[in-house]
């Protein structure tokens, strides 16, 4: 039971930078960013997402592709040089927080994780005619077992699982005759417990009576590396997933 | 002066005035002395949290075992053998309650799952930080001498390097870092040696300028030097900021240094039909698979190709006719040791392509260059310039000596004190903000940093930083039993005749043979238990493509019937598995019912269709290689073994491994091995 001996006025310091530090850390969104200095030469109406919504990310890290959302006015056509803002919960940061749309309406910003992982919702704001117009964006940060697990589902699951094809990769799902699940699929997937999804990775779809398509991994997968895909299946489900009779509830 | 004594008398009686009282004082103050302590402890910062841990965890539903699992007091995580004296979980209290995976309000939240446990490695050792510490200023933020704040989320990943030299497949952005570290050379200059005494070696290949004239110009030189992402956006070579005529004279010691090599021109001769079919170059760079190394612009301005290869988008720009054609007939007369294939082109080929390349030109590109003829004063200047930035540290320069520890060696920059870094102002006081810093903008550090500035994305950074932050006087002082160490490609190379001819090929570059090789294309170390001697030969002369959904990379390198046959021998004989049975039974003594079998379980029981395709009006499968002819191109022992366990053939491949017994694995080989070229539909019977 030994400190370091502190001196008092040492004392007071660090106590208030542990409680600016929690109250930082405490979930309350960020005040709104310090005046940017931009000056906007134009107003819209409303606020659509252009690309970067819905990407998986790493915590700590930056998302891959930009935020791009665009501001239109009351005929749907571009408006260049609004100001739009981004918002989100506290850990997330933009760069920049604050911009004005370029020569095609659009505002783009580099989003960046903090350290706790998560479904995020972000907002971005312009002042509007009348009022401010928001739009809400979801990114999902991924700890490290989910973010093994995107990589083991990478490798072994989306060429069937998910529909779309890439240049680097062709989806192979339209060639099966059972069509899989896709991963964010939790109106299904999220009935399922962590059992059943265990069970039907190291089996195979027989197991639960479902397509001898789906082949068995249980001896290729480890039981980490099972553990790791389920983790980020439940990560990328929408809706959410809920744990099944959670007893941590808050009363 | 009167009044205030007299207070004082007055007072001094009233507290001490005669032994009892005087008793009864010293008591109160001794006593008061004696409270400085726990009061201290009790109003202490990891005492609050504690007290707001045990009101965050009494309303949850699951409060009797948080609160029966909780320990007042400091706790300390103390490992002796690693250097750990932690003792963040004082505050940290909900590190290993997976109920409290959901709490937004730190230091209660859970820690994610990793593959180490907290009790077996402690806190520091992958965040950084004062473990000892017991305020959160002092554990997160103190720069004092050799301490470090801890490691923003972002770099954490050098944790996991300090021990792990090896690539791990949950740290991409380390391993990204530590292949730029190889890939863009730094370790040509920075020398560092890991903890188990081995060297990081570079990757590149930065080119010999030892006959350089043959290959280009002295204005090319000149605005390469200037700008090279200019010329190749691609390119790992730095820009080193030259001024207009330090570069020209660096160009004129280089040009008066070069030199002339036979062979560079010999094939100058070879000039282009004037009546060329013009779609003859593109399609013959097509086809021999060029762009599987080489990256050429497209007219968005992304580039399109492999990065094995310099970027061809302005070669014309570069490289004279006379030697790409030289080039092109034998690549290892200019340079022995490249990657590149000899392509056994015809004279009329070469021709083609040097014709094709020339017009891959940028009129804007160095037209505004023109030299004046250099005298001795300027060739010397130009000399001593190259000596000074180290340019020989990378490529060979003749009259200039490679210089020995160029740079400062990194070894151990992960743990640089902050006491020893001079910060730019209005810079983060931290390792990361230097290294991340350094990199970006060497030159911001004053005029004498010879550092040239690389081009890397932002995300490049960060991982060439994690890369570095992993090399830490505490991965040096890790026990040896902790240290995982990398695997270095062997030193294998094949021998005689035959093996000069696969160096020739360089099928290295790409197939990996006996723990060396690159990874481009499958490894063949048991290429010859795999496949049958005349497919073999038939793919080296024409290959095709085995998997549809991939893009076909092995180039046509027109071998003469002699070299072909005595590579496919070579492959056949040399590169043999011992675990696979050479004389198991052809399709031929297999009796149709166990074919049929067979046949059953591919389509019912193991449902092989979803990734295989067999036949190609019914089946769909898209992963796997097509099968439709497999019976003549593997043996069966390969696909017998290979079905019984393929990651034991291959431990990257994706097929499961699906537990078949023998005789499954039998009727499934004999199956697969009745599908042959003639009459592809064997399986129709």
């Amino acid at each position: 039971m030994t400190m370091r001996s502190t001196a008092h006025t040492k004392f007071q310091a660090s106590a208030a930078v542990a409680l600016l530090s929690l109250a930082l850390l405490a979930g309350c969104k960020h005040s709104s960013p310090a005046n940017s200095g931009l000056k906007p030469t134009a107003q819209g109406t409303a606020l659509v997402e252009s690309s970067g919504g819905h990407q998986l990310g790493v915590t700590g890290t930056a998302l891959k592709d930009p935020l791009v959302v665009q501001v239109n006015d009351d005929q749907g056509a571009a408006v260049p040089g609004a100001q739009v803002e981004f918002h989100g919960p506290a850990g997330i940061s933009f760069d920049p927080a604050a911009v004005l749309t370029d020569s095609s309406g659009q505002a783009t910003t580099s989003v960046t994780f903090g350290a706790i992982a998560g479904r995020y919702q972000l907002s971005a704001v312009t002042p509007g005619k009348a009022k401010p117009v928001s739009l809400d964006i979801v990114e999902t940060a991924l700890d490290y077992q989910q973010r093994v697990g995107a990589m083991l589902s990478d490798k072994y699951c989306s060429r069937c699982h998910d529909s779309e094809s890439s240049p680097q990769r062709v989806s192979n799902y339209d060639n099966l005759e059972v069509k899989p699940h896709a991963f964010a699929d939790g109106n299904t997937l999220n009935k399922m417990s962590d059992a059943d999804l265990t069970s039907i990775v190291l089996h195979g779809g027989p197991a639960l009576n479902r397509s001898a398509l789906m082949p068995p991994y249980g001896n290729t997968l480890s039981a980490t590396d099972i553990k790791a895909l389920i983790a980020y299946v439940r990560a990328v489900s929408d809706p959410p997933y809920q744990p099944a009779g959670t007893v941590y509830a808050r009363k | 002066m009167q009044p205030i004594r007299k207070y004082l008398s007055s007072a001094w009686q009233a507290l001490f005035g005669d032994p009892v009282r005087a008793f009864g004082m010293v008591s109160l103050i001794l006593l008061l002395a004696l409270a400085i302590a726990p009061a201290k402890e009790y109003f202490s910062q990891w005492h609050g949290y504690q007290r707001n841990y045990l009101s965050l965890i009494r309303d949850r539903g699951d409060a009797i075992s948080l609160r029966r699992r909780f320990e007042p007091g400091i706790h300390q995580i103390w490992l002796p053998e690693l250097g750990v004296v932690d003792r963040c979980t004082t505050c940290h209290l909900g590190l290993k309650e997976a109920s409290l995976a959901d709490v937004g309000q730190q230091p209660f939240r859970k820690h994610p799952v990793v593959p180490h446990s907290l009790d077996a490695f402690g806190c520091v050792i992958c965040h950084g930080g004062q473990g000892q510490a017991t305020t959160v200023a002092e554990a997160h933020w103190s720069e004092r001498a050799g301490e470090q704040p801890i490691l923003p989320t972002r770099y954490i990943e050098s944790g996991c390097g300090q021990c792990h030299q090896n690539a791990l497949p949950g740290t991409p952005q380390l391993n990204l870092g530590r292949t730029i570290l190889t890939r863009y050379g730094c370790v040509h200059c920075h020398a560092i040696t890991r903890p188990d005494g081995s060297k990081v070696e570079a990757t590149d290949h930065p080119p010999s300028l030892a006959h350089i004239a043959d290959k280009t110009t002295r204005e090319w030189v000149f605005s390469w030097l200037k700008d090279p992402q200019a010329y190749a956006a691609s390119t790992t070579m730095p820009n080193y900021k030259l001024s207009d005529a330090d570069a020209s004279d660096i160009s004129a010691y280089l040009a008066s240094s070069s030199a002339p090599q036979a062979g560079d021109t010999a094939a100058a001769d070879t000039k282009p039909t004037a009546n060329a079919d013009p779609s003859a170059g593109p399609s013959l760079y097509g086809e021999s698979f060029c762009a599987s190394c080489h990256a050429v612009q497209n007219a968005a301005g992304n580039l399109v190709g492999g990065d094995l290869g310099p970027e061809l988008t302005r070669v014309g720009n570069k490289a004279k006719p006379e030697w790409l054609a030289a080039w092109l007939q034998n690549p290892r007369v200019y340079d022995a040791t490249t990657p590149m294939p000899h392509y056994r082109f015809t004279p009329q080929q070469i021709a083609t392509l040097v014709a094709f390349l020339q017009a891959k030109t940028d009129s804007d590109y160095g037209s505004g260059v023109h030299l004046d003829t250099a005298g001795p004063q300027q060739i010397a200047h130009g000399r001593k310039l190259i000596v000074e930035l180290g340019c020989a540290a990378c490529h060979e320069i003749n009259g200039v000596q490679k210089p020995e520890n160029f740079a400062p060696e990194l070894s151990t920059i992960g743990s640089k004190p902050l006491a020893q870094i001079v910060f730019l102002p209005g810079m983060e006081h931290s390792l990361p903000a230097y290294i991340t810093g350094k990199i970006r903008q060497p030159h911001a550090f004053g005029s004498s940093v010879k550092m040239p500035q690389f081009t890397l994305t932002s995300s490049q950074t960060d991982a060439l930083t994690t890369a570095l932050l992993a090399l830490t006087a505490r991965g040096r002082s890790m026990p040896d039993s902790l240290r995982v160490a990398a695997v270095p490609d062997s030193s294998y190379q094949p021998a005689g005749h035959a093996g000069k001819l696969i160096a020739e090929l360089a099928c290295l570059s790409c197939h990996r043979f006996n723990g060396r090789g690159g990874d481009m294309a499958p490894d063949l170390t048991w290429e010859g238990s795999s496949v049958q001697r005349q497919w073999l030969i038939d793919f080296l002369h024409n290959p095709n493509t085995l998997r549809p959904s991939l893009i076909r990379r092995m180039p046509r390198f027109n071998l003469s019937d002699s070299d072909n046959k005595e590579l496919t021998d070579y492959l056949l004989a040399v590169y043999q598995s011992p675990s696979i049975d050479a004389d198991l039974a052809p399709a031929v003594t297999n009796p149709p019912e166990v074919v049929e079998h067979g046949r059953q379980l591919f389509y019912s029981k193991y449902a092989c269709q979803s990734c295989h395709i067999v036949d190609t009006k019914t089946d769909k499968g898209y992963i796997g290689p097509t099968l439709t002819q497999v019976g003549s191109r593997l043996t069966p022992g390969w696909v017998y073994a290979w079905l019984k366990n393929p990651q034991a053939l291959r431990p990257d491949t994706t097929e499961p491994n699906q537990n078949l017994s023998d005789d499954d694995a039998h009727a499934l080989t004999a199956f697969l091995m009745s599908l042959k070229v003639s009459g592809g539909r064997g399986a129709k019977q």
